[in-house]
């Protein structure tokens, strides 16, 4: 099994490294293993770094496992293999009123995808990630040997590989828990806050009564402007409220080529923070969302990540501990304003306390801050570098899933359990984030 | 469009095509070799909304059976709307260049059996007076090439046969389509390296699906463009052909 040789990108479109892809489509198969060298389950490449590649390796691509097995339409209870993704089981379930019990912002990642990245989503301080609601699933190791891990039985490697990166073995079936929903829209508020103290009130006041809560912040506000932002809050409407809505067919918008230079920039950026700030003149405003327009707004335009040119981008997440997180959100956004960089959309929210199964999960309790930052060179690695450092000292870590740069130090303070977490490693696995971050940690 | 009997199932075409219309809660009748197969994706198109699917397993190179098992496929679903013919397998051109039984079984899955199929659906599609015989062939049919003329050939009956089957039968109200996809990546294609001209199988079952819906009969292209590709190449002398 030969297997092309081929350049798949992670969605950052850095780094770019030439590795074998092999393709399985069957569950009940053998794990195609190369005579030699490592490999490491590959989905959609929505991971925004190196945790989904493999360079000099091999990647199983796992988008052929595609079938679905049950679907309980009363207990919401659906059984599929582990390729199909988050906008097929979106299909199948909501249409019964089901809907993800956690979900990340883009719907085209896979389920085995999700569990190995313990992804989260606007409800995290509700729900808590997505491994809190995986029921069980099967996990295929390269000497052949297949457990079905649930939290009852191998407990241990079901802990180890929800956000276990794809290193314990290749899950090949699933079972997740559905949500119950009453229509696919959702009602709430956009709210216009100028400060950090106003978004943290808000937080507040709303994780009791919204099951999403989301912001976005304009990187740039300095000085009077920092922290401003619009606070979104959501949830589900009942079949009564929803009565009479439609879905709009969105437009096929899509980035087409890849332009020659990042067409965000600091001209850019300046002119549509100000706009996107500014769209909205009342303070409050009433809200209604199809579940596409508000979970997965960037779904809509396809490639969008190409609009960061041919050098790619980072995203960068983390999280800081409630202690002082409010100081240190603040640290970090002073710094990313101080440096001119940083994307359209800066997105910030509280977490939840709910702890996750996942060993090497991402969310904890705190604030978590997420955004691009278009690659111009070392100054822009140099000023993730200074982030981390912030965070790290704040006792926060960064979400492996988008990190292309990290230092493996900075990994080893953020995730304590790592030494536990090398005893489920799958021998024949590894993944260029592996090798550049956990190996030396 | 809500009766549907698929020969060679687990063909990832067809498997495609199911789905899409499992979508509008449509029925099934399934027939392929692998009963574990033809189990999985019984339960993948039920959780993607079929109304019912009933499975045969059965060897389709089998060549006097196959006029009984459109019967029972069409009493099971009570008429058939939609047939799909998509069994076929990729022979080794160069064992059959060496051996008479391999071209010949070659030709017994891909063509013969096909045809037998197709005679016996036809009858049956036009004594109900309407329904669609979707036959799957493939740009390979087109122009003889050293590499795949076995399997080209046996394309070439199927496409020649349905051509000429959909001008006979349209008027009975049997709209029959031969669909030449060009290059798919299924697993039948596994082991070649893929360009910028490979689809996906989803992308040529969606469109075989459109195409009957919207009753088209004749010959179609999957992806479209293909019909250009081979114009070209219809027209070009051997020497060229020879070459890709």
């Amino acid at each position: 099994m030969a297997g092309d040789v081929a350049m798949p990108m992670s969605w950052g479109r850095y780094p770019r490294l030439a590795q074998r892809v092999v393709h399985m489509a069957d569950r009940r198969g053998a794990l195609p293993l190369p005579a030699e060298g490592s490999i490491l389950p590959y989905g959609l490449g929505r991971s925004y770094g190196d945790s989904c590649l493999n360079g000099g390796g091999t990647l199983i691509a796992t988008r052929g496992l595609d079938r679905f097995i049950s679907f309980d339409r009363e207990s919401g209870e659906i059984t599929c293999e582990a390729g199909v993704s988050l906008a097929e089981i979106i299909e199948v379930a909501l249409p019964h009123g089901w809907f993800l019990p956690a979900t990340p912002g883009t719907k085209f990642v896979t389920l085995g995808g999700a569990i190995a990245n313990d992804v989260h989503g606007k409800n995290h301080h509700r729900d808590g990630t997505f491994g809190l609601h995986v029921k069980s699933f099967e996990l295929l190791r390269s000497d052949g040997t297949r457990l079905r891990c649930s939290p009852e039985e191998n407990a241990d490697y079901f802990a180890a590989s929800i956000g276990g990166l794809g290193l314990t073995g290749l899950i090949t079936t699933a079972t997740l828990k559905l949500k119950r929903v009453g229509s696919a829209f959702l009602g709430g508020q956009s709210i216009k806050f100028g400060s950090l103290d106003e978004f943290f009130d808000l937080s507040a006041e709303s994780a009791a009564t919204h099951e999403y809560v989301v912001s976005w912040i304009d990187c740039l506000g300095e000085g009077e402007t920092l922290g401003r932002g619009h606070f979104l809050r959501a949830n589900f409407l009942s079949a009564e409220e929803a009565a009479g809505m439609r879905s709009r067919r969105s437009l096929p918008l899509a980035v087409p080529v890849t332009p020659p230079v990042s067409l965000v920039n600091r001209l850019t950026l300046k002119a549509f923070n100000a706009a996107y700030y500014n769209r909205q003149s009342v303070r409050v405003a009433q809200k209604t969302w199809g579940v596409d327009g508000f979970h997965y707004p960037l779904d809509a335009i396809a490639n969008w990540n190409r609009i960061y040119g041919p050098r790619g981008f980072l995203q960068y997440q983390a999280v800081v501990p409630p202690r002082d997180q409010r100081d240190v959100a603040e640290a970090l956004l002073e710094e990313i304003a101080r440096s001119g960089q940083g994307s359209f959309l800066v997105v910030l929210k509280v977490f939840g306390d709910r702890r996750s199964p996942g060993l090497m999960s991402f969310p904890m309790p705190g604030t978590t801050l997420a955004l691009d930052f278009p690659i111009l060179g070392e100054a822009t690695f140099k000023l993730l570098d200074r982030l981390d450092a912030i965070v790290v000292e704040a006792g926060g870590r960064i979400y492996a899933a988008k990190d292309a740069r990290m230092a493996p130090e900075t990994f080893a303070r953020g995730y304590p359990d790592i030494e536990t977490f090398r005893k489920f490693v799958d021998p024949r696995m590894s993944s260029s984030f592996a090798r550049r971050v956990m190996e030396t940690a | 469009m809500n009766r549907i009997l698929i020969f060679g199932a687990t063909s990832a075409i067809a498997q495609e095509v199911a789905r899409n219309l499992a979508k509008e809660g449509a029925s099934f009748f399934l027939v392929a070799r692998s009963a574990v197969a033809l189990g999985d994706i019984s339960a993948d198109l039920t959780v993607r909304g079929a109304a019912s699917v009933m499975t045969r397993v059965a060897d389709l190179a089998v060549l006097d059976t196959l006029a009984d098992l459109c019967d029972e496929g069409r009493d099971a679903l009570g008429g058939i709307d939609v047939a799909v013919i998509a069994h076929g397998i990729l022979p080794d051109q160069k064992a059959c260049e060496n051996s008479v039984d391999a071209t010949l079984g070659a030709l017994r899955v891909n063509a013969m059996s096909p045809a037998a199929l197709m005679t016996r659906l036809g009858e049956i599609i036009g004594h109900q007076g309407s329904g669609s015989l979707v036959v799957i062939s493939s740009v390979a049919g087109d122009r003889g090439r050293p590499s795949n003329y076995v399997y080209g050939a046996s394309k070439a009956l199927l496409s020649v046969m349905g051509e000429g089957m959909a001008l006979a039968l349209g008027s009975k109200g049997v709209n029959v389509l031969v669909v030449k996809p060009g290059f798919v990546d299924t697993p039948m294609t596994a082991a070649f390296p893929k360009g910028p001209l490979w689809a996906s199988a989803k992308s040529v079952g969606d469109g075989i699906v459109e195409a009957v819906r919207k009753g088209r009969r004749g010959v179609i292209y999957a992806p479209f463009w293909w019909r250009f590709i081979m114009l070209v190449i219809r027209f070009a002398p051997g020497f060229v052909v020879s070459k890709i």
